[in-house]
């Protein structure tokens, strides 16, 4: 997989969330992690990069395809991705099964049963095959974000897109979780994935973009960037986090 | 709210005992003398007007329903003229007395329109003046769904309208019921009012018959009941379906 983007600009409001962010990863990197300080712009450029969001201005360029900038084919590229996000997001009236088979019915024109067989694949895959029947409220945080996962990866997305999908989350859970993202990265599925876990993009990523304030500071292997940081920024974030552990 | 039905019960009844004998002692303080058999003798004029009642109020029920989902769709457009227009319909509805809008709706727009029967005018000006606080009920519950849902729903690639039909009116649905019984149980009182249109309905019916049986208030009991009848078991369903929409968030 190769992620590119060309001076993406992409505001709320006032606030300028991308600031003409530019960067090119590797032609084969497999699980890119966007790091970087919060609010420098990480979720907005997974989003972007996802098609889930259209910059105002700039080229977003995935395996040299530019996505495409009205609404309606935009709904066309996301739905070859799948997404997890920070706060779960399943919807609550649904059951975990149901969270699955409603999207890959409704928009990916598999039959009931053909979908049913998927989601229980996936939920045994990722070891909810006990918690199938139940909705969001009745599971654990962990229980949902791995019911979240099942969700994006049931239509078998190009790309998995996860934007932070361990922030809310204790310890164990988070280990969990990132068992099953390990998992899957070393099952061959690209991933993008923003993250704070620093120890864990270092273990499955193979190539990082450091955003900061908007703008992408660095961009390079996995590799390169935990050993030798070239920008200041960067070192600066990695030396804060393993101060601690 | 998990109370021992057995306790629930007895407290039911000890309280219905309680209030009862409240009542008998306050009607035995008043020196009335009831007349009930003169008022017995309109018992099938009072029935016909419970169900004149019943209809309109169910008939009203219906055009509420879609005038409000019309007029909840168009304050969230983002066409302006559309915007502008279901605000304004809202207001006027709201914020003017129905009694005005049913003599004007009646005597003016429906004669213009030459559509004579009273029945079929008031049963639509009743739906279109409950319909525009549906209205707001509705559009409270839709724009309680958080924008994290709306997220999600794109991101599974639902477009705008299966956003609609999965994600965000399921969800509203549950939110609205409360607010919704509310505006059905008003409904089915603000009925009454179609007796300036000249419709029989109960109330109107009770008036009849107090007046040619010669008595003051005895028609007001049994119509107190009557409505009791229909708006209690309205609320006890209302609370049933929300136990069926049911889900933690």
């Amino acid at each position: 997989m190769k992620l590119e983007t060309r001076q993406v600009t992409k505001r709320y409001g006032d606030f300028l969330a991308l600031d003409g962010t530019s960067f090119q990863t590797g032609k084969d990197a497999r699980v890119v992690a966007l790091l970087g300080p919060s609010g420098g712009g990480k979720s907005t450029l997974l989003r972007v990069l996802g098609g889930l969001l259209l910059p105002e201005s700039g080229e977003v360029v995935v395996n040299d395809q530019p996505l495409p900038h009205e609404p309606d084919e935009a709904l066309k590229t996301l739905r070859k991705n799948g997404f997890v996000f920070q706060g779960y997001n399943l919807f609550p009236h649904l059951s975990a099964l149901q969270n699955i088979v409603l999207p890959l019915c409704a928009v990916h024109g598999f039959s009931e049963s053909e979908a049913k067989e998927r989601a229980l694949e996936l939920l045994t895959r990722l070891g909810l095959e006990e918690h199938f029947h139940k909705r969001p409220a009745e599971l654990s945080g962990g229980q949902q974000q791995r019911a979240a996962i099942a969700r994006a990866l049931a239509p078998k997305p190009d790309l998995l897109l996860l934007d932070e999908p361990t922030s809310a989350l204790d310890p164990v859970m988070t280990g969990e979780v990132l068992d099953v993202i390990r998992e899957l990265a070393e099952g061959g599925q690209q991933i993008v994935l923003a993250t704070h876990e620093i120890s864990f993009a270092r273990k499955v990523a193979d190539w990082v973009v450091f955003l900061a304030k908007g703008r992408v500071e660095e961009s390079c292997a996995a590799e390169q960037f935990f050993e030798q940081p070239t920008s200041a920024l960067a070192r600066e974030y990695l030396d804060g986090l393993s101060r601690y552990r | 709210m998990n109370h021992p039905p057995t306790r629930r019960l007895l407290w039911s009844f000890a309280l219905i005992a309680a209030v009862s004998l409240g009542l008998y002692i306050t009607f035995a303080a008043v020196h009335y003398s009831w007349n009930w058999s003169s008022v017995w003798g309109y018992r099938l004029q009072f029935i016909w007007g419970w169900f004149t009642t019943l209809g309109i109020s169910l008939g009203a029920m219906v055009v509420s329903i879609i005038v409000g989902f019309a007029l909840m769709i168009g304050r969230r457009s983002t066409c302006m003229p559309l915007h502008l227009l279901s605000t304004g319909i809202v207001e006027v509805l709201r914020g003017s007395p129905l009694l005005v809008q049913l003599l004007l709706g009646y005597y003016i727009v429906a004669t213009a329109l030459h559509v004579g029967d009273p029945l079929v005018v008031g049963t639509v000006l009743l739906g279109c003046f409950e319909g525009a606080y549906l209205a707001e009920i509705f559009r409270g519950a839709v724009e309680s769904i958080g924008a994290s849902q709306r997220e999600a729903a794109r991101a599974v690639g639902f477009d705008t309208a299966q956003t609609y039909r999965y994600v965000i009116i399921p969800q509203a649905v549950r939110r609205a019921l409360p607010g919704t019984t509310g505006q059905m149980v008003s409904l089915i009182k603000d009925s009454s009012l179609l007796s300036v249109i000249g419709i029989e309905e109960l109330v109107q019916k009770v008036r009849i018959m107090n007046s040619s049986s010669y008595t003051a208030l005895e028609g007001y009991l049994p119509l107190a009941v009557a409505y009791l009848v229909v708006t209690i078991p309205l609320s006890w369903y209302a609370r049933k379906l929300e136990r069926r929409f049911a889900y933690e968030t």
